[in-house]
């Protein structure tokens, strides 16, 4: 069964870093949602477990709302 | 009413009951003869159950209603005996195309595979498949219906259900062991029981259009999302038999229905589609409004409801009418199995534990397509359009595409009626799946084979080493109470008779393939031709023990199951 990993696998944490935020470059908000709504999109197929994507989510919505609690 | 069909007008007769000093009794009355009500009158009246079919109307339907009928729907009006004309009458098609604006993104084919007697779908308007059906009811004996025959009251107790009927000329009162309401999304035997009707409603209006041209457009379904010619909305475009087309528009929340089905507004709608020089008249415009819904139940007590009556989808993916359909086809069996007293009042309790499951699926599918096609919120749209853009690069994302997820046949996979496997199949047909079809070597189908009673399917890979004694048991099992039509499955070059059995001939091991059967295995199905169990090797006692099972006489397991159902 494929599960989420979150344990530190990532080889180039800094390039990473940087290619996530210059790929918004001189996009308007409707256009980086977009861009992140395709980059999702992608990813979900090339993991193919969607169960993975689904718990990704689930983390995700959770680190989200933990903010509203704290403010 | 539309120009294109010649609307039948069925008379009201006065009928004996009529004049009756007390209420006649009938084993069973049918409320609606929509194609639900007659499927189900029909096939009870084929199991030698006296039917009585009562419709407040004297012609089939108006206006645009369904038109996409289901292979599985197909082979159901096979056994119910107007198959071929359905299909004779009907468009076949296979084939669809998603556009993304004016761009073709992909096509699709429904029925990649050849080998089956019916097509993936066949278009063809609601008011035919009521008018053959009614011809097929005036064929068979012991079923009686009545036009202008409005149910105005339904009164259920522990032994029958009171049913107050009015006519041009008066009321008057029957009484019968099961009444079966299909009468219809606004039906009246579901409020005479207060029972709620309750789902979700989607807010988008659509604008249904049926037109007559002749044009060379292939059969085939044709979807558009955000099309040039209709900014920002779907449209979806069928072919009906009669050179009557549907066009679906999407419209907004808020469109007001009345300007919106004008022939100002519609028609230049339509020549945006269909080019300025397509000519084209108009035979009927409606705007709908759809919504999802189901009954908690599916029965109560001695009253059932089937189709519209206990569920409502929006129409995208065709699971309406092909659904209510495959109701009838579950019910019809079982009444009249616990009618002639070969099973027991439980097994009627697995109508819902098998149907409410299928109405769920089909309302969550229906609901997804139609979020797909009409995103509620920003981030929803954003999703659907960076799925469409993807599409036409990536096939995964085709996979997403969501115009309609056509109906399919629901698999009855946790039925109590279903005896699980024993041993080991890889694939084939699951307990509580309908039969897969395969061509037969000396013409015909399997699936003509099965359906009406209880049938098996003995697959022998060299149907000369069965035994005598074996061939004999599987005489006295299809003997029995309840009989068992048992055919040999044989491959080709293996044919020749086996004792007293039937052999099938398996045209290019199609049947072999897709019963996983290459090492041998039997199949029971019940007679809806769902897969009641199936095993490697033919024993008679196991055979028998799933045999009572699916009759639901196996009174620990259906007992609980009830229960589930109901809690
Ligand atoms: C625009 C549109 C497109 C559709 N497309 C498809 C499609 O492509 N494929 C598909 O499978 N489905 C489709 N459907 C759904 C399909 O039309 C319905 O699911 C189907 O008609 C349900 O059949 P029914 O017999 O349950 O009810 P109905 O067809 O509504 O029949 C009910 C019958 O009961 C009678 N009746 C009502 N009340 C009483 C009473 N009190 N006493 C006596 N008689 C009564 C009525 O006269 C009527 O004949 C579509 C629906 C719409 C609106």
């Amino acid at each position: 069964m494929a599960e989420l990993s979150s344990d530190d696998r990532l080889d180039r944490p800094d390039d990473l870093y940087a290619a996530l935020t210059d790929a918004h470059e001189g996009l308007s908000e409707e256009e980086s949602t977009a861009l992140d709504a395709r980059v999702i999109l992608l990813l979900a197929n090339h993991i193919g477990a969607a169960g993975v994507t689904i718990e990704a989510l689930r983390q995700a919505r959770e680190s989200v709302l933990a903010h509203r609690e704290d403010g | 009413m539309p120009k294109s069909y010649r609307y039948p007008v069925y008379p009201y007769r006065r009928s004996a009951d009529q004049d009756a000093s007390s209420p006649a009794h009938h084993p069973v009355i049918v409320v609606g003869a929509g194609p639900v009500g007659l499927s189900m009158a029909v096939d009870l009246g084929l199991r030698g159950i006296a039917t009585l079919l009562l419709d407040e109307d004297d012609t089939v339907s108006d206006g645009s209603r369904g038109i996409c009928f289901a292979k599985r729907t197909l082979e159901i009006f096979d056994r119910l005996g107007v198959g071929d004309r359905i299909v004779e009458k009907g468009v076949t098609w296979n084939k669809g195309k998603v556009y993304s604006g004016d761009r073709l993104i992909y096509a699709f084919d429904l029925l990649p595979e050849s080998g089956h007697k019916r097509p993936a779908f066949v278009n063809i308007q609601q008011y035919y498949i009521e008018d053959y059906l009614i011809e097929r009811a005036g064929e068979i004996d012991g079923l009686d219906v009545r036009w202008k025959n409005r149910v105005i009251g339904v009164e259920p107790d522990a032994d029958g259900v009171t049913v107050t009927v009015e006519t041009p000329e008066g009321d008057y009162t029957l009484k019968c062991d099961y009444l079966i309401a299909a009468d219809g999304a606004k039906s009246g035997v579901r409020d005479f029981l207060g029972l709620p009707f309750e789902g979700r409603s989607f807010e988008e209006q659509f604008l249904i259009t049926d037109i007559v041209m002749s044009a060379d457009f292939p059969a085939e379904r044709r979807f558009w999302f955000n099309p040039a010619f209709h900014d920002g909305q779907s449209a979806l475009l069928h072919r009906q038999p009669d050179d009557v087309w549907r066009i679906d528009l999407q419209l907004d929340a808020d469109a007001d229905r009345e300007a919106e089905g004008s022939p100002e507004r519609t028609i230049p709608r339509l020549k945006a589609i269909l080019g300025e020089d397509q000519p084209f008249e108009v035979d009927w415009t409606s705007v709908y409004r759809f919504r999802c819904a189901r009954l908690e139940h599916f029965r109560e007590g001695r009253v059932f409801f089937v189709g519209d009556a206990a569920h409502i989808v929006s129409p995208f993916g065709a699971r309406g009418g092909n659904a209510g359909i495959q109701d009838a086809d579950n019910l019809a069996w079982k009444i009249a199995a616990v009618l002639e007293r070969k099973a027991p009042e439980a097994l009627l309790a697995s109508y819902e534990a098998e149907r409410i499951p299928a109405a769920d699926e089909n309302i969550r599918y229906s609901a997804r397509s139609t979020d797909f096609m009409t995103p509620k919120s920003r981030v929803n749209r954003i999703f659907r359009d960076a799925v469409l853009d993807l599409a036409e690069r990536f096939a995964f994302a085709r996979r997403m595409v969501n115009s309609g997820r056509l109906s399919t046949p629901s698999v009855y996979s946790d039925s109590p009626l279903n005896s699980p496997d024993a041993e080991d199949f890889l694939s084939g047909i699951p307990p509580g799946a309908a039969a897969a079809d395969a061509p037969l070597k000396h013409g015909g189908w399997l699936i003509d084979h099965l359906g009406g009673g209880f049938a098996g399917l003995w697959f022998a890979s060299d149907p000369g080493e069965i035994d005598a004694a074996r061939a004999s048991a599987l005489e006295r099992l299809a003997a029995g109470g309840l009989p068992i039509r048992v055919f040999v499955v044989a491959p080709e070059g293996a044919e020749g008779a086996v004792h007293d059995l039937p052999v099938l001939v398996d045209r290019g091991g199609l049947a072999f393939e897709r019963y996983d059967a290459s090492g041998g295995a039997f199949y029971l199905f019940r007679p809806d031709q769902h897969v009641a169990a199936r095993f490697r090797r033919l024993e008679i006692e196991p055979v028998n023990g799933a045999l009572a099972r699916a009759l639901g006489r196996d009174k620990s397991r259906s007992d609980t199951d009830a229960r589930t159902a109901h809690g």
